[in-house]
């Protein structure tokens, strides 16, 4: 008796290319993902309030104290694209939950038994979370700009800050993803996100810069990723910004999120045992 | 491609599976033959769950190898992962998205190209029954017709062999019986070979071409299910083979986490 079963398919050059096959399982992942976000965007609303209290509360009243010292900056331009990266930070930390939710389904296993390669399902997840962290991006952007922050609004000073801010939400979702396939239950993640945000954020530049350190604090702060973000959404975002830092801040991003996307693709099929 | 040495879609070869000291599965010899329904028959905790999830590659083996599909399990586990389809026991349709965007995921996933995956979905969709409700979110579909979009999920690639853990749990008896209708049909009408596992008697009895009853890790007894039935006695049930091979009732068994993941999989579906 043979397996006569009709799975021969004649494959096409995207089915041949695995860079092609790749793009588009992460593009089927990112658009599922974005199909949920669209349909129920009360989640962007609610994000969008935090960061307008720090703009608003926080940026408006150490502008007027001028207790930190930010040189030829005022406060509220110094902070803004460290409220950005703050958002980007907040919204990607707790997108792990999500696969502990599929997993609890089993929509995991689903994913995992498909011909889809681990890096490519995390990757779609990276690219919605980039993707999602762009819609904060919008609007703390536009209300930044009615504060009167003196941004750069060239086409290329924006489309880098897209392209940052993405490559931020990217990055903190993965790593947020890498925890939830460690502890794989709610309770701990939940414990744990918490535990994580608020040392991440203090020991970055995003509302002092690393000279107002204590020593101890800016050589923890070297080693912090939303340094890097905050310092490349300054030098983007700021009018009178040099450019110089750009390419190894960005440089750091890339690499730490290629390691945690390698790192969460190892980690993935675990989370199915 | 796969391709079938001794005519068998899936061969198992002492594989074995523990957790520390635990053998959940304890050197499982197994051949399923081309287009047959095989289940796998136990009661919860007996090691079925954990046997499919090694041959759909979702856990290695400790020892031991399957070749499925004319690929080993262990050395070409995406090869393997490209001619099977595997419906998990929990839910795993999304249930915030519409049957038409499940399907469509799985289509991109397992590379069906572009051209052909309109037809392909609306073909399964009437297939399985669901082409009112195509457009409706998942999460306001009864149980057997989250059952139902599963099964088009998982067979929408055609694949050499379907595995389906307790497809029927949580299902009341219609919905079970049109389960199985179609799944009958497909088998034939795509050469598929499906395995299930079980720990219900009557679709052990109904649904399978063959059994192997498992306990504790092992397979006890396997043979069609008439023929386990009439070693024993002419009237005798599924229930007493296990009980004649496994000396327990397989209504017993299982633990705390069996019986929470089962609760909720049929609280889901119910």
């Amino acid at each position: 008796m043979t397996l006569s079963a009709p799975v021969a398919q004649p494959l096409g050059w995207a089915e041949r290319s695995t860079a092609a096959r790749f793009l588009r399982h992460s593009g089927a992942i990112a658009a599922v993902e974005l199909d949920k976000l669209l349909r129920d965007p009360t989640e962007i609303l609610t994000r969008a309030i935090q960061p307008s209290l720090w703009l608003i509360v926080f940026g408006e009243v150490f502008t007027r104290t001028r207790a930190i010292p930010t040189g030829s900056l005022s406060y509220l331009d110094f902070m803004a694209p460290g409220v950005l990266a703050q958002s980007v930070l907040f919204t990607a930390i707790f997108y792990g939950i999500a696969v502990i939710w599929e997993r609890d389904l089993g929509i995991v296993h689903k994913l995992l038994v498909s011909p889809a390669s681990r890096e490519a399902l995390v990757f779609g997840k990276a690219l919605a979370a980039g993707l999602r962290a762009l819609t904060q991006a919008v609007f703390i952007v536009l209300l930044a700009l009615i504060l009167g922050v003196h941004l750069r609004l060239d086409v290329g000073s924006l489309a880098g800050v897209a392209l940052v801010v993405m490559l931020g939400g990217a990055l903190f979702s993965t790593f947020s993803f890498v925890i939830a396939c460690l502890v794989k239950t709610r309770e701990r993640f939940m414990g744990i996100g918490q535990v994580l945000t608020m040392p991440l954020f203090f020991a970055s530049n995003a509302i002092y810069p690393l000279s107002m350190m204590p020593n101890w604090l800016a050589r923890i702060a070297r080693f912090n990723p939303l340094t890097y973000l905050v310092s490349a959404l300054r030098s983007l975002m700021l009018v009178g910004q040099g450019a110089s830092t750009i390419p190894l801040d960005i440089g750091v991003l890339c690499l730490v999120f290629v390691l945690l996307l390698l790192l969460g693709a190892r980690l993935y099929p675990g989370i199915a045992r | 491609m796969p391709n079938n040495d001794a005519g068998s879609a899936v061969r198992t070869q002492k594989l074995t599976r523990s957790f520390g000291d635990l053998v959940a599965v304890d050197a499982m010899d197994v051949v399923v033959a081309g287009e047959r329904i095989f289940g796998l028959l136990g009661p919860n905790g007996a090691g079925k769950s954990t046997a499919i999830k090694m041959l759909t590659t979702l856990l290695p083996p400790t020892s031991g190898t399957a070749v499925v599909a004319g690929h080993d399990i262990r050395r070409e586990p995406a090869d393997v992962r490209r001619h099977i389809g595997y419906v998990p026991q929990l839910v795993s349709a999304d249930g915030t998205l519409t049957g038409v965007e499940n399907l469509l995921l799985s289509a991109r996933l397992y590379d069906i190209p572009g051209s052909e995956c309109r037809e392909r979905i609306r073909e399964s969709l009437e297939f399985m029954g669901l082409t009112e409700a195509a457009r409706s979110p998942v999460r306001t579909y009864s149980g057997g017709m989250v059952r139902r979009l599963e099964l088009a999920q998982a067979m929408l690639h055609r694949p050499a062999v379907l595995f389906l853990d307790e497809p029927t749990i949580g299902l009341d008896p219609i919905a079970r019986h049109a389960v199985w209708g179609r799944l009958r049909a497909s088998r034939r009408q795509y050469s598929m070979t499906v395995v299930i596992t079980t720990h219900d008697m009557e679709e052990a009895d109904e649904l399978c071409d063959e059994l192997a009853i498992m306990h504790a890790g092992r397979i006890v007894a396997r043979g069609t299910p008439s023929a386990l039935k009439h070693g024993i006695s002419p009237n005798a049930t599924l229930d007493d083979v296990f009980t004649k091979y496994a000396g327990a009732s397989l209504e017993e068994g299982g633990n705390y986490r069996d019986t929470l993941r089962t609760r909720r999989t049929a609280t889901r579906l119910g």
